[in-house]
Parts: structure tokens; C-alpha cells; sequence
């Protein structure tokens, strides 16, 4: 990076903070963009300065897709807000069939807020960025008065383009149709728990946080014809699962005993009195595909190094009441339902 | 999961469920009511009920400690909240259940209250060493089985000098509402041959405080642990009582419950909390001797005494079944209001409201099971 005469004294990224001059729009402002975004998220159309960025669209169908990324603690086993505000947007995108193109990125910042955290996000921000090859070209900053925020909140858009024949979409599964998952559910979730600062148990799982447009297009290589995708995030599987089967009026039936749980989460959720089909997930998918291209789909999906443990989880069926069912590892059967508010603890 | 899998297993579940289905007679029901949540839970969770013979019918007892606190100590707290400007600890279940008027801790917090979610008492006391300068009051719950870390958290807080910590306290005595249920039980209330007893509570109390039960009542008793194999063992031994004819208090829960129970916690108890003349059960009314207050020695981190707050009385939502719900003689769906307005996002009753409630489990994992699903087991007798 070449100095710049505008700013003689550079940001102090060790001990440095944000303060309200940072969202002024005038010489700091642009000393941070400078500094700290542009250094890290390095890409032509982001350096060259403009409010917006400018390319040829590819032709195609385009898909776009935004997402709030709010997450406590910020920094956590196997990532953190920053990349998690790439991965994130990428899976959304992604989760149509698409190839994620571009990215944009809006930060909120809370005054007094670590410059060097906020290096340490916007670095992992865009090693994530490049190692998806879907590279930040536009972006805003704002700050807000301490009190007024949660440190960091970034939201992130994204653009993709579907391949010429691809239809996957929430509202296409079909009686029949058979449902997969590309690894463990909880993972992510627990991950999260463990750092809280009121919770802190000793763990050595980390979250799952990955895009997933690469295993994405592996599986559409290998059947064209996948009816629905989508990253169990919030909620975890069982509301993702309820979501698909109320868009495509169909229910679900699942075996307990087929759904990957690492044994890490499900003890952790033993001791919480969480329930690991509730818990988020960043870096795995649900898909369904009709019932004959369903093993050679789970054969591409393990072969892609995100999908190793991918698993055929259940069975789409007629369902007017649209419900989750599911056949437990004990020998009996129940519905798994809507997430209602937030998932909390037992009291005893 | 070492000491977890083995109480989940299928296999086992299955042989124990074809030994209860044989030994079942026909000709009669039997009609066990679970005293705890937890076992509410476990039994729709792992799909218990859909195991057992059609004349084996589980009654869902009030046993939820969120369930049973009635409003007006809801409208309490977020009085203390709100008319004081303390900050108010409490455990997450606590959050959304309703208060008069629609409100609820959640609601009382978005208006500006300073309420928050805590999942262990250590929370609440970092929370008042932190914040020296604001009172930090607990919102305490629970059975028997969460009062001794309230009683640990009121001496460290003597202890360390701590002046702005104090307790609301809401600790409850299953014994009393055991006795007030089988007072009214008959042809008028509830109709039940047995009792799955409480087992997190008796690892604290023991076995032997439910003695009255069969002396008393006759009805027999099994301390049943909360994993679905525990459920189905207790129900089994249940259904053997009742064929020989015996009333006992038996313990399947042998693993953590003795007859005595654990006498150091209890003394820990004895030494902070005095039992309260009598508490309002929402549900089953004012009962005697049935909770705990902080003994006078503690009288000075009493949210009670330190903070008087004034609000109306609070009035029942309309319709409600949750009080009757919790005696065992209404079902969730025999509620007008179950499903329509009533559901987990949108509460009428508290009953919907926890995990452990009976309307929330009948909701989450039973509705139109019974159209959908035939027992697997038939007996064989």
C-alpha cells in the first residue's frame, strides 16, 4: 500500500478505535476505507473508489440475495463474523443453483469499537472472499454512538447466475422426492454456545462455516434435476425442513437415527436441554431430489470434500397438515415442529 | 453418549414395551399421571405414548414449575422491573410467558425494562459484582431440585457483602400440590391409578415424602427417572402394583434417589428459606405449605421486603383450560383456544408456554398423531 498524503498519521490498528468521525463521510471515513477495507478486500472495482460497482452482467438468470449478519461473540471456533458475512450470503445465493458472482457488504460500527478487531474481521472477511472466488466489489460504512450497537453488524448482498436449465426452489418438492443433509447438524450452534460469555463449557467443536456454491455445483454436475436446496441455518434442520414442506405443501417424514450428530454436539445439547435439530448450521444443506437420482447425488456430494458425510435423512410424503415427522432412535414417532421464538434452556 | 444411550435404547424399548403390553390386562385402564414436566417432555419427544398398550394412558400432572406460577406474580416482577428500575435476572423460560394485559418479561424488556436471560444463579452474581451501582434482583423458580443453587447464591452473596443483590422467590413444594391433586381426585376430578413420581426433586427430598401418597390416597408411586427407558420401566412397574393389588412407594430411579435424599442440600435449604404459610398455584389455588420464602436471617435480600411494588390483580385470559390442564382433568386439545389462538408463538397460558407444558408438548409433538398413527404394540394377554 502506498502512503497517502491525506492522511500523515496512519490508523493505529493496534490500539486504535472507531469513533463517530469514522462515519462522517469526510477524511477518516476515507482513511478507514483506505486503510483498513481496501487493503484487506483488495479487488479492482472496490479500490477504484466509487459508491457503486460496474460490470457486464453475465447473461443467464440472475439471482441476488441480502443478508444481516448480528452474532455474539464475534470471534469463535472456526470463524467469525466476517467470514461468516461472506459464507453466509454465498449459501443463499448459492442454495437457487446458482454461481455466486459478486458480493457487497454494509457495516455498521459501534464507536469505541477495536480498530484491530475490525482489521482482524475484515482480513477474515476477505480470505474468505477469495478463497470462495467471490470477491467484495462494493461496500458502506456507518457508525453508530457506543451503547447504540453490538460492536459490528455487516450485512451482506450477493449476486450469482443459474445455469441455463436449473430449477431449485423451496416450493418443488414432491411426494416421493428423498431428503439428504451434507454432514453433521449443531455444529455451528454449539460452537457459538461454547463461547458465550454465561455459558463458556470446554469443547473442541468448531463451527461448520463454509461455502458451499463448490459442493453446489458438484451435485447439480451430477443431477441436474435437485427440487430444493437450503442451508439449515437459524432454526437448524427441523425448521428448514418445515419451511420446505409448507412452501411445497407436502410433509416430511425423517429417521432420527440417520441424521449425522456429531457426539461432541449432542452432548453439549444434553446438558443445555437443546434439542441439535434446532440448532444452526453455516456450512451444511438440506437438498431433495427425486427418489431414482438420489444415490448418485449423496455419491457426489460425499465426494466433495464439504459433503464426506452426507446422509439420506428421509422421505418427502402427502401431507395436508404439512408436518416433520419423525421416527426416533428410541422406536417411536413424532412431529418435529416449527422452532417457536428462541430455543432456551430447561430450567431444571 | 456413555450413561445417556443406554437409556434410549430401541431394542430395549421394545422389549419392555411388549412385556407391559402382555402384562397390561384388557379389562382395565391405567391411567398414570407424570408429576413432572420433564417427563411430559420425554414421553413426546421419544414417542413413549405411541409404545403403549391403548389402555395405558399417560395424565399430564402440573408438574412444570413456569406453568404453575400464576400471573400475578409475573405482573410482580415485571412491577419490580419496571416501578424500581432494578435489573431483573431470570431463567429463559420465564421470558415469554403471558402476564395480564398480554405482557409478558419479553414484551416488558422491549419496552425498556433492563430483564435479563441468565442460565445459572453465577450469572446473576457476576451481574450485581459488575454493575455496583444497580440493584440485581433474581426472579428464583423452581421445584426443589433448583432451590439449593438459590440457597448458594443468597450466603455468597451474605458472604461477599454484595448489597445489591436481593431474590424474588418463587420456589414451589411438589408434596402439597401432590396432596391438593388426589384431595380432588375421584369422579369430579382427576381419575388416575398411578403416579410417575418426581425424580430430580426426590435426589434432593428423597422417596419418602411421597408416602402419604399410597398411605393416605392409595394410589401407588415409582420415582421415574426422565430418560424415556426410566419412563417405560416406571410405567411397567406401575402397571405391576396395580395388578397385585399393592400401594406402594417404589423407586426405579435408583441411580440418584435414595429414601432420605440428600441431607446436606436440605440442610443448606433449611438454613435460607422458611416455608411460606401458603402460595398461590396457578391452577390449584392457594395451597398451605407449599413454598419457600427466605428465612428471616435473609430477610434484608428479600426482593419482597426491599422493594414493595404496587399492581392490580391479575386476571385469567378467558377461555384458558391451563388451570384445569394442570389438575390432569382437561386435555390440552379439550381447550377451545388450543391451536387457534393459542400456539407457542402466540401464548395464551403458560401451559404453551414451556418446553415442559403439556399444551406445548400436545402441540409440538402430538397433534393429529392419533389420526395419523396406530399403536405399534398390541397386547398380547
Amino acid at each position: 500500500m502506498t502512503s497517502d498524503r491525506r492522511f500523515p498519521v496512519r490508523l493505529d490498528l493496534k490500539k486504535g478505535a472507531v469513533d463517530m468521525s469514522h462515519g462522517s463521510g469526510g477524511r477518516a471515513m476515507a482513511q478507514l476505507i483506505g486503510e483498513l477495507f481496501q487493503r484487506y478486500l483488495d479487488h479492482e472495482l472496490l479500490t477504484l473508489g466509487n459508491d457503486q460497482a460496474l460490470f457486464m452482467p453475465p447473461p443467464g438468470r440472475m439471482v441476488m440475495s441480502i443478508d444481516g449478519h448480528v452474532i455474539s461473540p464475534l470471534f469463535f471456533p472456526g470463524g467469525d463474523i466476517g467470514s461468516l458475512a461472506v459464507h453466509g450470503t454465498i449459501n443463499d445465493v448459492a442454495m437457487s443453483g446458482a454461481r455466486p458472482l459478486y458480493l457487497a457488504a454494509g457495516f455498521i460500527l459501534e464507536e469505541g469499537f477495536p480498530l484491530g478487531d475490525l482489521a482482524r474481521i475484515v482480513e477474515s472477511m476477505a480470505q474468505a472472499a477469495n478463497a470462495a472466488g467471490v470477491p467484495v466489489v462494493t461496500g458502506d460504512t456507518k457508525v453508530v454512538e457506543r451503547g447504540k450497537g453490538d460492536g459490528v453488524f455487516i450485512t451482506t448482498t450477493g449476486i450469482g447466475v443459474v445455469p441455463e436449465g436449473i430449477l431449485i426452489s423451496g416450493d418443488r418438492a414432491e411426494p416421493g422426492d428423498v431428503i439428504l443433509v451434507s454432514g453433521s447438524m449443531g455444529d455451528h450452534g454449539v460452537a457459538i454456545l461454547s463461547k458465550r460469555e454465561n455459558l463458556g463449557f470446554e469443547t473442541e467443536i468448531r463451527s461448520d462455516s463454509s461455502a458451499l456454491h463448490e459442493l453446489v455445483a458438484a451435485m447439480i454436475a451430477a443431477v441436474p434435476d435437485i427440487h430444493c436446496l437450503r442451508d439449515p441455518t437459524r432454526g437448524g434442520l427441523a425448521t428448514t425442513l418445515n419451511e420446505l414442506a409448507h412452501q411445497s405443501g407436502v410433509g416430511m417424514q425423517i429417521r432420527e437415527d440417520a441424521i449425522p450428530v456429531r457426539p461432541e454436539v449432542a452432548a453439549a445439547c444434553e446438558l443445555l436441554g437443546l434439542d441439535p435439530l434446532y440448532v444452526a448450521n453455516e456450512g451444511k444443506l438440506i437438498a431433495i431430489c427425486p427418489p431414482d437420482k438420489a444415490e448418485r447425488l449423496l455419491d457426489a456430494m460425499r465426494a466433495h470434500p464439504l459433503g464426506t458425510e452426507s446422509a439420506i435423512i428421509g422421505e418427502v410424503v402427502e401431507d395436508p397438515h404439512r408436518f416433520v415427522q419423525m421416527e426416533t432412535d428410541f422406536g417411536g414417532s413424532r412431529i418435529v415442529d416449527w422452532l417457536a421464538g428462541e430455543q432456551l434452556p430447561r430450567i431444571c | 453418549m456413555k450413561y445417556i444411550d443406554e437409556f434410549r435404547d430401541k431394542g430395549l424399548a421394545r422389549r419392555l414395551a411388549e412385556t407391559i403390553a402382555a402384562e397390561a390386562h384388557p379389562g382395565r385402564d391405567y391411567r398414570l399421571m407424570e408429576f413432572c414436566g420433564g417427563h411430559t417432555h420425554a414421553i413426546f419427544r421419544y414417542g413413549v405414548q405411541h409404545l403403549m398398550p391403548p389402555n395405558l394412558s399417560f395424565i399430564h400432572g402440573p408438574g412444570c414449575p413456569v406453568c404453575v406460577l400464576p400471573m400475578a406474580r409475573i405482573d410482580h416482577a415485571i412491577a419490580l422491573a419496571t416501578q424500581h428500575d432494578v435489573t431483573l435476572c431470570t431463567y429463559g423460560d420465564l421470558m415469554r410467558v403471558p402476564a395480564s394485559e398480554r405482557k409478558s418479561l419479553l414484551k416488558a424488556k422491549a419496552d425498556g425494562a433492563d430483564i435479563r436471560m441468565i442460565y445459572s444463579t453465577q450469572d446473576v452474581l457476576r451481574i450485581a459484582r459488575e454493575n455496583p451501582d444497580r440493584q440485581v434482583v433474581f426472579f428464583a423458580i423452581g421445584f426443589e431440585t433448583t432451590t439449593p443453587p438459590t440457597a448458594v447464591a443468597v450466603k455468597t452473596a451474605r458472604a461477599e457483602g454484595l448489597t445489591n443483590f436481593s431474590v424474588f422467590c418463587n420456589h414451589v413444594l411438589t408434596p402439597s400440590a401432590l396432596q391438593t391433586i388426589l384431595s380432588t381426585a375421584g369422579p369430579d376430578g382427576v381419575q388416575l391409578d398411578g403416579i410417575l413420581g418426581p425424580s430430580h426433586v426426590s435426589t434432593l427430598i428423597g422417596s419418602r415424602p411421597y408416602r402419604f401418597v399410597a398411605e393416605q390416597f392409595g394410589v401407588p408411586v415409582v420415582i421415574a427417572g426422565f430418560e424415556p427407558l426410566d419412563v417405560m420401566q416406571s410405567a411397567l412397574m406401575l402397571v405391576r402394583q396395580l395388578n397385585d393389588g399393592r400401594c406402594e412407594v417404589e423407586n426405579q430411579y435408583t441411580r440418584a434417589v435414595s429414601e432420605e435424599g440428600n441431607r446436606k442440600a436440605q440442610a443448606l435449604i433449611d438454613e435460607v428459606f422458611r416455608i411460606r404459610p401458603e402460595f398461590e398455584w396457578r391452577g390449584l389455588g392457594f395451597l398451605p405449605n407449599s413454598a419457600l420464602a427466605l428465612d428471616d436471617a435473609y430477610a434484608d435480600l428479600d426482593a419482597e421486603e426491599r422493594f414493595p411494588v404496587e399492581f392490580a390483580p391479575a386476571k385469567e385470559i378467558k377461555g384458558c383450560e391451563c388451570p384445569a390442564i394442570l389438575r390432569g382433568v382437561k386435555t390440552p386439545t379439550d381447550c377451545k383456544l388450543f391451536g387457534n389462538p393459542c400456539t407457542p408463538d402466540n401464548p395464551m397460558g403458560s401451559c404453551m408456554v414451556s418446553s415442559e407444558g403439556a399444551c406445548a408438548a400436545y402441540w409440538s409433538y402430538g397433534r393429529f398423531r392419533a389420526a395419523s398413527l396406530q399403536p405399534k404394540v398390541e397386547s398380547r394377554s
